[in-house]
């Protein structure tokens, strides 16, 4: 790490006017919203961590005598579901919040309450969800929750009522921060911020955000079938009165296999940050870039039946299904070589988040190998619910998303906190996470092919399954060494870290232009733009240093801060979490509650839009 | 581009130069589309699945049925509240009209009724009341069904049919009230050209819910 010289003595903190707990529930800032998103996300990755860890302390051995049978159902359920919109969508989130207003050049993204809102609908729906294991009836139908097996025929508990309602609040989180964040990247870019200009990460990020306002009603609607069905008797996954076994599923991956893509372009589009700046060289191939990413999004929505292979669809479909699957590998391998294009020739330097996101360029394309192996059908009969798949989907999620999302912790910690995190700690994590990694993920191709099923909470001795097993388990156990250690930085380097300064690692985009952390209003005065790489340009636009004005002194309007939003988002998760008392005998009092709830609800959201944003000027 | 820097008041103008409020009001419609996707591709999926009647378009004779029941889908009835849906959205489009023309007096020409066309509180009343109307049809023809024997629960017809039509139904209650809370503002201190812009969203969504259901009545009643 060479490139701190310059930064100034002292910590450019204080810019925010308020602090204390009452300004992070009414604050309106995107960077304090971004950092909420981190810190609650990354709290999410602690517990799903856990439940993981559980899991292979249960498999280390043949017939593990830890847990039940069901404790095991609700263990990988809550792992996978926490991992995906607990975890990997939140912790996007929290990059998109931080960076599209800083790499476009705005001060604030479209609709700061908006924004607001999204966030304290994630919490309280994560919260409410997670309250299943209070109840000791954590959902246990899977992250993919398959009707009719999660019709209340067959789970007559809580459990799936939980999974469904909880997934019903992420969505409105997810879309009405899609809605925010697509408005503000067309619409407040700063001059000459063209399309073709912005950087990657806001580039993947706009495309992310198309995927979900297309993807989420999808699953809002299968689920919404199934909670009529669970709630009101409806019959839509009731095969006996002549429904299709296939629906749920369908409707659930037309919107799950976009899902995936959601979930690993942001972390493509740090990657794409973080590998130029440490290879001192420009993204190659920007536009193809661009439009690979594009491609990818669209060809996402027509793979979804990949998923489904094994359930007879006939020969058609499955070929059909099996060529745009592959066909997903091209855009997606032409964005590898362009990665591996950018390094060559570079001036590389060993960053710890250059280390991770030079890990997801390597162990994305294992995954990725392995991906394109079960797009044959015939291959994925033999693979299909067994660990083979799950080694190929962790390599994708975690050796691609998580390996990007922690190359972009580590590359904008900087910018959010003010302070470098620590290198030396940052190596440690790194080796354990890459070691770890592949020791828990890689013996599970094996382990997969030798026939150990998904989703069986033991196997027998015997097998030729042990010895994977276990090395898996050891694996699972130097990453959650790594994740300790990954934490211990995160909080030492708050007040111990060197001071990052404005652009401590070199690097071309606007949002290193301006103070870390940055002013609540970003830019004093917004730039104009010239090139994709303004801060390398002969002439970059003023760095803005020094002891930073007030908004109010500079003139700069900015929103009040409000709870409202907070308000209305906890009414809903309460109107939501009402539906619940009708599997426990209470119909009348569900009744009651949720009209209650959506009442104050709906005055609540009535008081929020007729209070102004801001004051007049 | 302008390189004007936009150093103190006011925020700096828009890449496209329009609101952020039609931006997000176009992305939500594009996900509605997908929402309604979603139910109208299942209903048609359904469609002919159901073991037992009623049916809409086919008589159930036993013993599929316990006795033999008529096709339940009353196509002129709701030929009826489609025109009345249909009406709505002239309505809407008067209302804006009146809003965005409200500093220009007498831009309707002279009379009785361009004195009418320049109310902007008359049109969104009747927008609002053609589409508390349409609900009205909507509410008849619900507990029509139920007493000839459809219900959500009784098959899937039934219970896709309600799903569908009820979400619609639910659309056009929060447009009904959306224009409502307009009408109330309008009363309270006047809408005028500054507020055109929000009358303009109320009335692109009230449009998108106009169009699902040309879709719906096509899909679900006409063809058979």
């Amino acid at each position: 790490m060479a490139t701190a010289a310059a930064a100034p003595t002292h910590a450019t903190t204080g810019y925010h006017e308020e602090s204390g707990v009452w300004s992070w529930l009414t604050t309106v800032d995107h960077k304090r919203i971004g950092a909420l998103y981190l810190y609650t996300a990354l709290l999410w990755f602690l517990v799903g961590g856990f439940e993981a860890l559980l899991i292979r302390m249960q498999l280390q051995g043949p017939n593990g005598r830890l847990m039940s049978a069901d404790m095991y159902n609700m263990l990988f359920t809550m792992h996978g579901t926490t991992m995906v919109f607990l975890v990997i969508m939140p912790l996007s989130a929290a990059f998109f919040n931080l960076l599209i207003p800083l790499q476009i050049g705005a001060r604030d993204v479209a609709f700061p309450r908006l924004n607001a809102f999204s966030y304290w609908v994630y919490l309280f729906g994560s919260l409410f969800m997670n309250a299943s294991w209070l109840v000791g009836q954590a959902p246990d139908g899977g992250w993919f929750g398959y009707a009719p097996l999660t019709s209340y025929q067959f789970s007559t508990g809580l459990n799936i009522d939980f999974w469904l309602l909880g997934l019903q609040i992420l969505g409105v989180s997810s879309l009405a921060a899609a809605f925010n964040f697509i408005t503000t990247i067309i619409n407040m870019r700063a001059p000459g911020m063209q399309l073709m200009r912005m950087p990657i990460f806001t580039w993947m990020a706009f495309v992310v955000q198309f995927l979900l306002v297309l993807a989420f009603p999808v699953i809002t609607i299968a689920l919404v079938f199934l909670q009529f069905d669970r709630f009101f008797g409806t019959q839509f996954y009731q095969t006996a009165a002549g429904a299709d076994p296939l629906l749920w599923q369908h409707l659930f991956w037309i919107f799950g296999h976009p899902e995936v893509y959601i979930l690993i372009l942001p972390a493509f589009g740090l990657v794409s940050e973080v590998l130029p700046t440490f290879s001192g060289k420009p993204l190659f191939g920007y536009p193809v870039m661009v439009y690979s990413g594009i491609l990818i999004a669209f060809l996402g929505f027509g793979v979804w039946a990949h998923h489904m292979f094994a359930v007879g669809m006939g020969p058609i479909a499955d070929t059909l299904f099996a060529l745009t699957t592959m066909l997903i590998g091209i855009p997606t391998g032409v964005k590898i070589f362009n990665w591996i294009f950018t390094m060559w020739g570079g001036n590389i330097r060993f960053t710890t988040a250059m280390k991770f996101a030079i890990a997801l360029v390597a162990l994305f394309t294992i995954g990725g190998i392995s991906g394109v192996m079960h797009a044959s059908p015939p291959a994925d009969l033999q693979q299909t619910d067994t660990y083979f798949i799950v080694a190929h989907f962790h390599y994708v999620l975690f050796g691609g998303s998580m390996m990007g999302l922690f190359a972009g912790v580590y590359y904008y910690y900087p910018k959010l906190v003010g302070r470098m995190m620590s290198e030396k700690i940052g190596n440690w994590h790194f080796w354990l996470s890459f070691i770890g990694m592949n020791l828990t993920f890689m013996p599970m191709h094996w382990s997969g092919l030798m026939g150990m099923p998904r989703r069986t909470w033991v196997y027998d001795a015997g097998q030729g399954l042990e010895m994977f097993n276990l090395m898996s388990s050891v694996g699972a156990y130097i990453q959650a060494v790594a994740v300790i250690v990954f934490v211990w930085n995160l909080w030492s380097s708050r007040k111990h870290g060197a001071i990052a300064g404005n652009n401590p690692w070199g690097a071309p985009s606007l949002e290193w232009s301006i103070p870390s952390p940055p002013p609540d209003y970003n830019y004093a005065v917004i730039p104009t733009v010239t090139s994709r790489y303004p801060l390398w340009d002969a002439n970059p636009p003023k760095s803005q240093e020094g002891p930073m004005k007030s908004a109010k002194e500079l003139g700069i309007p900015m929103p009040n801060p409000t709870i409202k939003p907070l308000v209305v988002a906890l009414f809903m998760m309460l109107m939501f979490a009402s539906m619940l008392l009708i599997h426990m005998g209470k119909q009348q009092l569900a009744v009651v509650l949720v009209i209650t709830f959506a009442l104050l609800m709906v005055l609540s959201l009535y008081s929020w839009l007729l209070t102004p944003l801001e004051d007049e000027h | 581009m302008a390189t004007a820097a936009a150093v103190g008041h006011g925020h700096p103008p828009t890449t496209t130069g329009l609101d952020h409020r039609k931006i997000a009001i176009w992305a939500f419609i594009g996900s509605e589309c997908m929402l309604f996707t979603s139910l109208i591709s299942t209903y048609l999926v359904y469609k002919g699945r159901s073991v037992t009647g009623p049916f809409p378009h086919e008589v159930c004779n036993p013993p599929q049925c316990a006795t033999t029941l008529q096709p339940i889908l009353n196509i002129p009835i709701t030929s009826v509240s489609t025109f009345v849906l249909l009406m709505s959205s002239l309505a809407m489009v008067l209302a804006l009209a009146a809003v965005q023309n409200k500093d220009k007096p007498g831009w309707a020409g002279t009379g009785w009724w361009a004195r009418q066309l320049e109310s902007s509180k008359l049109w969104l009343l009747m927008t609002a009341i053609l589409g508390a109307t349409f609900l009205g049809f909507q509410a008849y023809e619900f507990t029509s069904f139920v007493h000839e024997g459809l219900t959500i629960r009784k098959n899937l017809f039934g219970s896709s049919f309600f799903t569908l039509t009820g979400f619609h139904g639910a659309h056009v209650t929060v447009g009904v009230l959306w224009l409502l809370t307009l009408l109330a503002i309008d009363m309270r201190r006047g809408l005028g050209p500054k507020d055109a812009l929000n009358v303009d969203i109320a009335a692109l969504y009230w449009h998108f819910v106009d169009v699902v259901w040309i879709a719906i009545f096509t899909l679900v009643y006409l063809i058979k």
